[in-house]
């Protein structure tokens, strides 16, 4: 085992971690305010990724633009589903929400799946980031550095404005005490629409970041959410932080635990989850309440 | 059991004798085997309260164990379908120990979760499980020596199988351990109050479904002499859980109808797609929003309000 070889896979992890990261923290937002699981998240990644790969194909317009527009458009598209349908649940058990965002996904994958086949689809990585940068040890591909750098500030940011600005203390007031922030004037409504779409705007930002690197196909959400799933029960729903937090310590896990054997890297997310709900059910970061 | 219970019975079991007539016996096949997965769902969702969203595991994990026991020890199915059943629950145990440690929508996730490390454990162990090619060429054996390879004659053989699995649903949830298990939905602060260890009810109820899930799951898998990656995938686990809630949560018939209906709509669609979750996703959007208590609650409404009013209607 030499350093070089070491570095490379957390390097991997990270990059990993990232898109952990990303999808669990629109999940946890979503979650916050909604008291909705959005099963759904991984299909929005894949129409995030997809979105990108349209706009290349059909309107010649790139990487860069396509980073900020392919995650309005999916959002708008999130704040009709919402307005549309998850609306109609709130009052009721967040199972309701749950299935509903399951159908959706479903038929968001075989819908895709009939318009554009099983066939992943390349995109090409942005000319600026298609080199190699040399970590003194070893040479790492600059467009996954671009993509941890750039993740982690988005949840830096994301972090940032809903923790310490007059914005996110609306969004926390509304959902802490709906009832009582309704009282003082606010419409609780509209930012609900608003919160639901940024979530999803995430994971389409996440979806973007992962066309370069992976095929752009219907089933490239599908197992991913999963993974996020169990990041969020290790993470536990209620924190920002901790959901970023446990999107990159997975990521990291995975890749070390592939080191000792590359057919675990998948299972030790789920290990971990295993180890949490026995020594910490509500996750590392969640509060008791929310178990 | 109620005279109309039995009588519902009854009518299940004629209609269950005459489906392969009805329909081609494959589908007649898939039809009980996922009938009776729905019901085991149901025994968690509709009475226990608990949704589990990863009983592709014990479905695809009972399916597995059944086929390489019929396959490797060329044991007659009926055995093979016992030892899909007792991995099946030897699999529920821990999984349910971890996941009921959560409630909710924590519950569904976790479950999710691990059925999924089971796919990914599965696919890996090639050696035994054949990874993505499966376990092929089960041999149907009803006795040593004796082959049910027709699909019709293996449906009749296990038929019994499945109806023993369906009354011992029944038979779980209209016991004084189905109604802890309802007040527990219900209220499990006040079971716990009354003096009831709950975790140990949910546990137990959890391992019980498990169970007839690894029933059907084996049934279906030697049925179909095939065990694939595809019995723990997770829209497995989803489609089921579509099923019951069609067919109306806490009914157990109502499950057993919504996996035929929905069994029959994918049978008429797989003619001309191979993506009918356009449909069934759109369906399953569709019930959560406008019909929430399912076709079971809704007919029987509606024959008790026929029966009830005088002259009929």
């Amino acid at each position: 085992m030499d350093l070089g070889y070491l570095s490379v896979l957390l390097f991997n992890g990270l990059v990993n971690g990232a898109f952990y990261a990303l999808l669990s923290l629109g999940l946890a937002i979503i979650f916050g305010v909604m008291r909705v699981v959005n099963f759904a998240h991984g299909a929005f990644y894949m129409l995030g990724a997809f979105a990108a790969y349209l706009l290349l194909q059909q309107a010649g317009i790139p990487f860069w633009p396509a980073l900020l527009i392919a995650p309005l458009a999916v959002g708008l598209g999130g704040a009709v589903c919402e307005r549309l349908l998850l609306r109609r649940l709130y009052t009721l058990d967040p199972l309701y929400s749950f299935l509903l965002t399951f159908g959706l996904t479903i038929f968001i994958q075989d819908a895709m799946r009939l318009r554009f086949g099983i066939q992943g689809q390349p995109y090409p990585l942005p000319g600026e980031l298609a080199s190699s940068v040399s970590l003194g040890l070893v040479s790492y591909p600059a467009y996954r550095l671009f993509v941890i750098a750039f993740s982690l500030a988005v949840c830096v940011a994301v972090w940032y404005v809903i923790e310490r600005t007059r914005l996110g203390m609306v969004v926390r007031a509304a959902t802490e005490r709906t009832e009582l922030t309704r009282a003082l004037g606010i419409d609780v409504d509209r930012w609900i629409t608003g919160v639901f779409a940024f979530g999803i705007a995430l994971a389409a930002l996440a979806g973007v970041l992962a066309a370069p690197m992976r095929n752009v196909s219907p089933l490239m959400g599908s197992e991913l959410i999963i993974l996020t799933f169990a990041v969020v029960v290790i993470g536990g729903l209620g924190s920002i932080a901790g959901a970023v937090a446990a999107g990159f310590l997975a990521g990291l896990l995975a890749s070390v635990g592939a080191i000792f054997d590359p057919a675990i890297e998948n299972v030790i997310v789920f290990a971990l989850m295993a180890v949490i709900l026995l020594v910490r059910p509500a996750g590392l970061f969640g509060s008791q309440e929310a178990a | 059991m109620k005279r109309s219970h039995l009588i519902l019975l009854a009518v299940g079991i004629v209609l269950a004798l005459a489906l392969p007539r009805i329909l081609y016996s494959a589908l007649a096949l898939r039809i009980i085997s996922w009938a009776l997965f729905a019901v085991s769902v149901d025994l968690l969702l509709g009475y226990g309260g608990m949704l589990s969203f990863g009983h592709a595991a014990f479905w695809g994990g009972g399916g597995y164990a059944a086929a390489l026991l019929a396959k490797t020890f060329q044991l007659p199915f009926p055995i093979a379908v016992l030892g899909g059943t007792i991995v099946a629950m030897a699999l529920a145990a821990p999984i349910g120990y971890l996941a009921i440690r959560r409630r909710g929508i924590y519950f569904a996730m976790v479950t999710l979760a691990f059925a999924q490390m089971l796919f990914y454990l599965v696919n890996e162990w090639r050696d035994v499980t054949g990874g993505e090619n499966g376990v092929q060429a089960v041999p149907k054996l009803l006795l040593p020596g004796l082959s049910v390879s027709r699909t019709a004659d293996f449906y009749y053989a296990a038929l019994p199988l499945v109806v023993v699995g369906f009354l011992l649903a029944y038979r779980i949830v209209h016991s004084p351990f189905g109604h802890v298990l309802v007040s527990i939905r219900e209220n499990e602060s006040r079971a716990q109050a009354l003096g009831y260890a709950t975790w140990r009810y949910k546990l137990v109820a959890f391992v019980l479904s498990g169970g007839l899930a690894g029933l059907a799951g084996s049934v279906f898998a030697i049925g179909n002499s095939f065990a694939s990656l595809d019995l723990l995938h997770w829209t497995t686990s989803g489609s089921v859980v579509l099923m019951t809630v069609l067919g109306g949560m806490g009914t157990l018939w109502g499950s057993a109808v919504g996996a035929a209906i929905v069994l029959l709509l994918e049978d008429q669609l797989s003619s001309f797609t191979d993506a009918s979750g356009v449909v069934t996703g759109a369906i399953l959007v569709a019930i959560v929003i406008f019909f929430r208590r399912g076709l079971w609650p809704t007919l029987s409404d509606l024959v008790r309000r026929t029966a009830s009013s005088p002259g009929g209607a």
